[in-house]
């Protein structure tokens, strides 16, 4: 039943990935982009890792693939045109997916030939069922990780506020609301009661 | 200590919560509404509703074709056709009111010199085809003879006035 | 073929019947939760509402269902079909997915999972995606322009309800929904965290997109917003997924804050009603609020709602967590690890 489920889930993360590359419209990759990773988060769930398959769907799902879409709905791209110079990008792209396939045969590799690794790797984590794995994850990402955690984060501000300054400029001229001048205008200054006489006119 | 005063007043949300007990006040509120078809409001007897052509108390109907109402009607709905009759009284042959053009305004009313075209009290005349919309003379003279007492009170109730 | 039937078979039949007593009850309330915004509005308009079709109206939501089921759904020209047609359907289903971690009453759930919370969380900011998707697959600009708002509007509001979350999960020290009802036994977390309640419910207002903030479909200037293009069926989807999400977001709200089925006080003639009830009954006020809401605020501005979300609560929600993890470590209030 888990192999047949993992296949289905596999199966179904490949074909929407390479939907994600051959789809004319835009819109539709990044929706077959969005099937992707929902897929890539049920395989999480089988592998027991629960926390990690929500954080994938909340993070990429939620957020990253928003904007994607928020992006591409909003480019006025044209596919046809797009794939003008594909004869002519094939073969770097082809030494690039070399380079990251021998890179990962690299890593495989390794691991395998270096069978102490094999420890190290699973030393962190305590034994599946002594704890669940979000505080399994949460104990390892406190304690011993701490400083690089904390330097993801700061990684992570610099390039928000990097993105927020080069975006941000001080026009001249703009009439802007202020909401606390507005709220806070003395009632006397806004309104005037006055008796008016009949017939008379103000 | 103005300032403060505003800045405890917008984090205490005074505003939100005395504009959420008003509402939940007026839940509590006896109800306005009518129970339409049942129950209905007042109209000032110058209403202008449906239209009617009324008759002396004789029966003579008081139209003389002038045609005064169709001079100044602003959305041409009105058509008359007018010939003499057997006793030499000038009377139309033909009074229409395309009801699906008029707007109501009650300028045929104003115009006429015999209080003979007037709008009624009724609204309720919505039909299923658009042909019913087109009333004939015959139509309208039913009319005033159906509404002629209340007719007859909304002029008189409005006379003063005039 | 007797262990297909005892280990695949009537463990289906089980979960299958568990989820129709789930969605049965739920699709009920949602068309009964359309009748009381009607009756409420109106009470609170000084008018009746519907009380003509039944007896006060009662079967007033059966005769709208009826009516939208039969009219004919019309997909524009230059609409994008299968995108079209699968926006309200991914609306609805999330909006009933949800409900598999809801805990009504003491084990009264389809899946007392470990992450919860976060499984609420995902799906609730997948809530996006069929709105955005119906924005672009109409081809219309109000279409367009309301499902940009939307989704803008749900992102800037997910991070402040993000952090209230932080801030309950301190106390209770867990991701299980039934888990942090049972911490709150002793107390209400809407009390020790009334500011964050309070923050949770006008988040949970942006979040389903209702008055105040329902700048998506803000008739006075987008039409219908997002749902333009949308007739019969496929906005009766809508509709449906959208005052499912209402309950959702209200009994998550219960949960966190107003300690789920468990009664005010825990003495005799409280503890003999059932906590199904409690949870139903907590859950209305909370609707109840909604509704109240809508009659009583007028829409926000579009830089006000961002304004806020991004400048007010943003900022609260985190110093609270701040303060409660303070709070909870200075004075050893930090919940056992389980």
């Amino acid at each position: 039943m888990t192999a047949f489920v993992f296949y289905l889930f596999a199966a179904l993360a490949i074909a929407s990935g390479a939907m994600v590359v051959t789809a004319r419209n835009p819109v539709h990759s990044v929706l077959f982009l969005i099937l992707t990773f929902f897929n890539v988060a049920g395989l999480f769930i089988l592998l027991g890792a629960e926390f990690v398959a929500m954080i994938m769907v909340i993070v990429y799902v939620g957020a990253v693939a928003v904007l994607f879409l928020f992006v591409v709905m909003m480019l006025d791209i044209h596919a046809v045109t797009l794939r003008e110079g594909f004869t002519k990008i094939l073969p770097v792209g082809a030494v690039v997916a070399l380079v990251l396939f021998v890179e990962l045969a690299l890593v495989f590799g390794t691991w395998l030939m270096a069978p102490d690794l094999d420890a190290v790797r699973g030393a962190p984590t305590p034994a599946v069922g002594e704890l669940s794995n979000t505080q399994a994850i949460g104990a390892v990402l406190y304690t011993d990780y701490v400083y690089l955690f904390q330097l993801a984060g700061i990684v992570l501000l610099v390039g928000m506020i990097g993105s927020i300054m080069l975006t941000l400029r001080a026009r001249v001229g703009v009439k802007r609301q202020n909401p606390r001048t507005q709220a806070n205008r003395p009632l006397e200054d806004c309104i005037e009661v006055k008796k008016v006489a009949t017939g008379k006119g103000v | 200590m103005t300032t403060l005063d505003r800045t405890l007043r917008s984090f205490l949300l005074t505003e939100l919560v005395s504009g959420f007990a008003l509402t939940l006040k007026y839940m509590f509120k006896p109800k306005v509404t009518l129970n339409y078809p049942y129950e209905k409001g007042p109209l000032s007897p110058r209403f202008r509703g449906e239209h009617a052509l009324r008759r002396y108390p004789s029966g003579e109907e008081r139209c003389i074709a002038c045609k005064l109402c169709e001079a100044i009607c602003p959305a041409q709905a009105i058509t008359i056709e007018a010939e003499p009759r057997a006793d030499g009284s000038r009377r139309t042959t033909r009074y229409d009111i395309d009801m699906t053009k008029c707007i109501y305004c009650g300028l045929c009313q104003e115009a006429c010199p015999v209080d003979a075209i007037v709008e009624g009290p009724n609204f309720e005349f919505a039909t299923e085809r658009r042909a019913e919309m087109i009333y004939s003379k015959q139509k309208l003279l039913d009319n005033g003879d159906r509404w002629e007492a209340e007719l007859a009170m909304r002029q008189e109730a409005d006379a003063p006035y005039r | 073929m007797a262990e297909f039937w005892t280990d695949f078979l009537w463990p289906l039949i089980l979960i299958l019947v568990k989820i129709l007593a789930f969605i049965l009850p739920l699709l009920l309330a949602v068309a009964y939760l359309t009748y009381a915004e009607r009756k409420v509005i109106a009470a609170m308009h000084l008018r009746k509402g519907p009380n003509v079709v039944g007896p006060f109206g009662l079967l007033q939501p059966m005769a709208d269902g009826l009516k939208l089921f039969i009219k004919e759904t019309v997909v524009p020209t230059g609409a994008n079909p299968v995108v079209f047609l699968m926006a309200p359907v991914v609306t609805f289903t999330l909006a009933l997915v949800g409900w598999a971690v809801i805990p009504v009453s003491e084990g009264w759930v389809v899946a007392d999972i470990n992450v919860g919370i976060l499984y609420l969380f995902a799906v609730s900011s997948l809530g996006i995606y069929g709105i955005i998707m119906a924005g672009w697959a109409s081809n219309s600009k109000y279409a367009f322009l309301g499902g940009l708002r939307s989704a803008a509007q749900m992102v800037s509001y997910e991070v402040s309800i993000g952090f209230i979350i932080v801030t309950v999960l301190l106390s209770a020290g867990s991701l299980n929904l039934s888990q942090i009802v049972r911490a709150q036994s002793g107390l209400w977390y809407c009390i020790p965290h009334f500011p964050m309640f309070v923050l949770f419910l006008i988040s949970a207002l942006a979040e389903t997109n209702r008055t105040p903030f329902d700048l998506p479909e803000a008739e006075s200037e987008l039409v219908g917003g997002y749902n333009t293009e949308y007739s019969a069926m496929t906005f009766a989807m809508f509709f449906l997924g959208e005052y499912a999400n209402m309950i959702l977001m209200s009994s998550l709200c219960v949960i966190l804050f107003l300690g789920g089925w468990l009664p005010p006080i825990a003495v005799a003639p409280f503890t003999w009603i059932p906590g199904v009830i409690w949870f139903a009954l907590k859950v209305s006020a909370v609707l109840f609020f909604y509704l109240w809401a809508r009659a009583t605020l007028p829409r926000y501005r579009y830089d006000q709602l961002m304004r806020l979300g991004w400048k007010v609560f943003l900022p609260m929600s985190l110093g609270w967590v701040v303060i409660t993890a303070v709070a909870l470590h200075l004075f050893g209030w930090l919940p056992p690890r389980a």
